[in-house]
């Protein structure tokens, strides 16, 4: 049951944010917080687009134009790694520390001052690892799912800054989920049971459970690459009695958690703004909270899909084929009731929703393509091939990051108090989602034609398809600036938003005013009489 | 509000325990995973030195190919292969051959043969009496060895193999072995 907090005044109760550069850096806010993770999140995310797009451009034709082949190899290796744990994650981050508070009726977080300690680790560990790309020897080049001994014996000298990045960015991630299950698990309005909570709380308090759990492991693989590289231990490293395969198996162990800590989050958000612009309840909120749990509990044993050519017994290939078919099971349920929430709805299409469908569709498509991957015969095939490429882009841009963008949007009115431009969103929208398909759906035809994944060049029958891909995630990349656009219009102005905002929205931070001042809920709110779900 | 207070130290301390705990598994996997490869032999290592527990019967009736490889990791410049690439064997029955190899550098180098059989559910069938790869391999400048290897292929082996492939991998551990390898893996 819940705790419950009979009241909650602030000793120090001041009534509005600092003045200055010190408010940012000190702050202890919830919102001040979510901000800072929201604006870093997108800062990076257009690092590492920029750096995607250094791909595609030298991908553009056959041969090489622009960057040697070792420059090309260090740029995919950082746009995966700043994209996953610099954009994606803070973004999710940021937007828990938004709306986990306001959506339960908390004050604040439950442990502030380690929130400001979360969101300061970030910049110190990225600078420390964009560092690397002017290190003699540059930076990582041993792709983002750093193999060892490639990372380890192979490795250029900026290793040792990437394992402490690494390390940072953990303790990053797993101050900030203790501190979302602390809060989410304390701080409930009295009378919110769990089973009342919105699905982008559910979904975020299980992501903190994957979060807390896996990332432990990733330092513990980061921490023996060290020992490996300095130390003399012989982990990874055959010739002393170590074992290659074994750094796959502790990586993967973390790594397929990590992608539903990359998509869990955005079935919340998705699961809030369907309802709303469908006008319609959610269809299927219980099994939504069994299907979320049940993926999260999956994702811890089906890691070897990742590694079926390394050579496991045919016991084994079956097993994780069929454990990783299982996920399709919860997850088709998720998408059934997305599909049937919006069924006979009186549905419009502002840009969230219109983000929020893309991402029931093109989700689906990633899924499936995932599904393809997980026969194991196929995957002999197509194992590290651009039709692996093309599977997990299409769920992490137009799955997690459309739904980041939805959020956006969504609840930019709430942050604000402005509404954004209706007009300039959809534009947005639509240059997304051509951008998007037109990137990265030629890519499965060229992967399973047999292009390779992470070479600089390629063989003349893949050319064409080549060509569009980077047309597309040219379109895709600028139209981003467009977004910054929007967002940057929104806050300095625009029409006034309503407390309520849509029409059709539900939950408590809706009830709060808009712009959601800077305390909300020091008194706990009296739930509404009818239970939120 | 105290009480609130306790009860969210109580469970950030069981949250950070439980952060502890799965950091410490990530180095239990090391054991674990050496245990499960060897109860299952699911990497293809060979055990250590093999001692007869009985006097295993030779299968008259029954031929085995064995077929041996050696491969150098990448930078070591020895030359290093088998003097006999394939044996018909007898199951049961105790063979030996010798795998050649020779320091062609300018330095005196320390290296570890790493073996490894496919297909790798026939490799705990595959007993080594004696093997070079149960020690490192020193040589001077210019040095030339023939290294030996004595092995039994036991009787209960699967009958749906008929060739085995035993591969060496050569590894340079002249820079490791001055500093930690005390002894040599057993594998």
């Amino acid at each position: 049951m819940s705790a419950v907090i009979e009241s909650h005044h602030d000793d120090d109760h001041h009534h509005g944010p600092d003045k200055g550069l010190m408010r940012w850096v000190l702050t202890t806010n919830h919102k001040d917080i979510g901000t800072l993770y929201l604006w870093f999140s997108f800062s990076m995310f257009l690092i590492g687009g920029c750096m995607a797009l250094v791909i595609r451009a030298e991908l553009f034709q056959p041969g090489l134009q622009l960057v040697v082949p070792e420059f090309f190899n260090q740029m995919t290796t950082m746009h995966g790694l700043i994209m996953v744990f610099g954009a994606v994650m803070p973004a999710f981050v940021g937007l828990a520390n938004w709306l986990v508070p306001m959506m339960i009726g908390a004050p604040d977080m439950a442990l502030p001052r380690m929130n400001n300690y979360s969101f300061w680790i970030l910049p110190f560990a990225f600078a420390m690892l964009l560092s690397t790309l002017f290190m003699e020897g540059g930076a990582p080049n041993f792709g983002w799912t750093f193999y060892a001994p490639l990372s380890t014996e192979y490795a250029p000298p900026s290793v040792t800054f990437f394992i402490f990045a690494v390390h940072l960015m953990g303790i990053s991630s797993i101050m900030g989920s203790i501190n979302v299950v602390v809060t989410i698990l304390n701080l409930r309005a009295p009378g919110m049971r769990l089973m009342d909570m919105p699905l982008f709380v559910w979904t975020w308090l299980i992501t903190a459970y994957l979060l807390i759990a896996v990332m432990p492991v990733l330092a513990g693989v980061v921490t023996m690459m060290l020992m490996d590289i300095h130390f003399g231990t012989a982990f990874f490293n055959a010739g002393g009695g170590g074992d290659p395969v074994l750094f796959q198996h502790v990586f993967w162990f973390f790594g397929h958690p990590e992608v539903y800590i990359m998509i869990l989050p955005a079935f919340g958000v998705v699961s809030a703004i369907i309802p709303t612009f469908a006008r319609k309840k959610l269809f299927g909120y219980d099994s939504m909270v069994y299907a979320t749990a049940s993926i999260a509990f999956l994702s811890f044993i089906v890691w070897a899909h990742h590694m079926f050519t390394v050579g496991m017994p045919i016991a084994g290939e079956l097993y994780f084929m069929y454990a990783t078919m299982l996920i399709a099971v919860p997850t088709g349920v998720k998408v059934f009731n997305w599909v049937a929430t919006m069924w006979q709805g009186s549905m419009t299409f502002e840009t969230p929703m219109l983000f929020a469908i893309a991402f029931v569709i093109l989700f689906t498509i990633g899924g499936l393509s995932g599904l393809m991957l997980a026969i194991v015969p196929a995957d002999f095939q197509y194992h590290d091939t651009y039709f692996v490429v093309a599977h997990f882009h299409y769920v992490l841009v137009p799955g997690s990051i459309f739904s980041i963008m939805a959020a956006a949007y969504y609840w930019l009115p709430k942050w604000t108090g402005n509404m954004y431009d209706e007009t300039l969103g959809k534009t947005h929208f639509w240059l997304s989602f051509v951008g998007v398909n037109v990137t990265f759906f030629p890519q499965h035809f060229i992967g399973l034609a047999g292009m390779p994944r992470r070479y600089p060049d390629y063989a003349l029958q893949f050319a064409d398809w080549n060509m569009v891909s980077s047309v597309g995630a040219f379109i895709f990349g600028f139209s981003q600036l467009l977004f910054l656009f929007i967002v940057i219009k929104c806050v300095m102005g625009g029409k006034k938003a309503t407390d309520e905002v849509w029409d059709g929205a539900e939950g408590l931070e809706w009830t709060i005013a808009s712009p959601a001042p800077y305390h909300t809920f020091s008194t706990p709110p009296a739930l509404p009489e009818r239970a939120m779900a | 509000m105290a009480a609130d207070q306790n009860i969210q130290s109580k469970m950030t301390l069981k949250l950070l325990g439980v952060v502890v705990g799965m950091f410490v598994f990530g180095f239990a996997l090391v054991p674990l995973y050496e245990v499960y490869c060897q109860v299952t032999g699911a990497n293809g290592k060979t055990a250590g030195p093999y001692t007869a527990s009985a006097t295993l019967e030779v299968d008259k009736d029954r031929w085995v190919t064995v077929q041996f490889l050696a491969n150098n990791n990448a930078n070591m410049p020895w030359e290093f292969r088998p003097t006999v690439r394939t044996m018909k064997v007898q199951p049961g029955q105790a063979y030996s051959t010798v795998f050649f190899a020779s320091n062609p550098s300018r330095q005196t180098m320390m290296a570890q043969a790493i073996p490894s059989v496919a297909p790798f559910h026939a490799a705990e069938y595959f007993h080594k009496t004696e093997c070079f790869c149960f020690e490192q391999q020193e040589l001077a400048r210019g040095e030339r060895i023939e290294m030996p290897l004595k092995f039994i292929i036991d009787p209960h082996l699967p009958a749906s193999v008929e060739t085995l492939t035993l591969s060496y991998t050569l590894f340079d551990i002249t820079q490791v072995a001055d500093s930690t390898v005390t002894e040599p893996p057993v594998s």
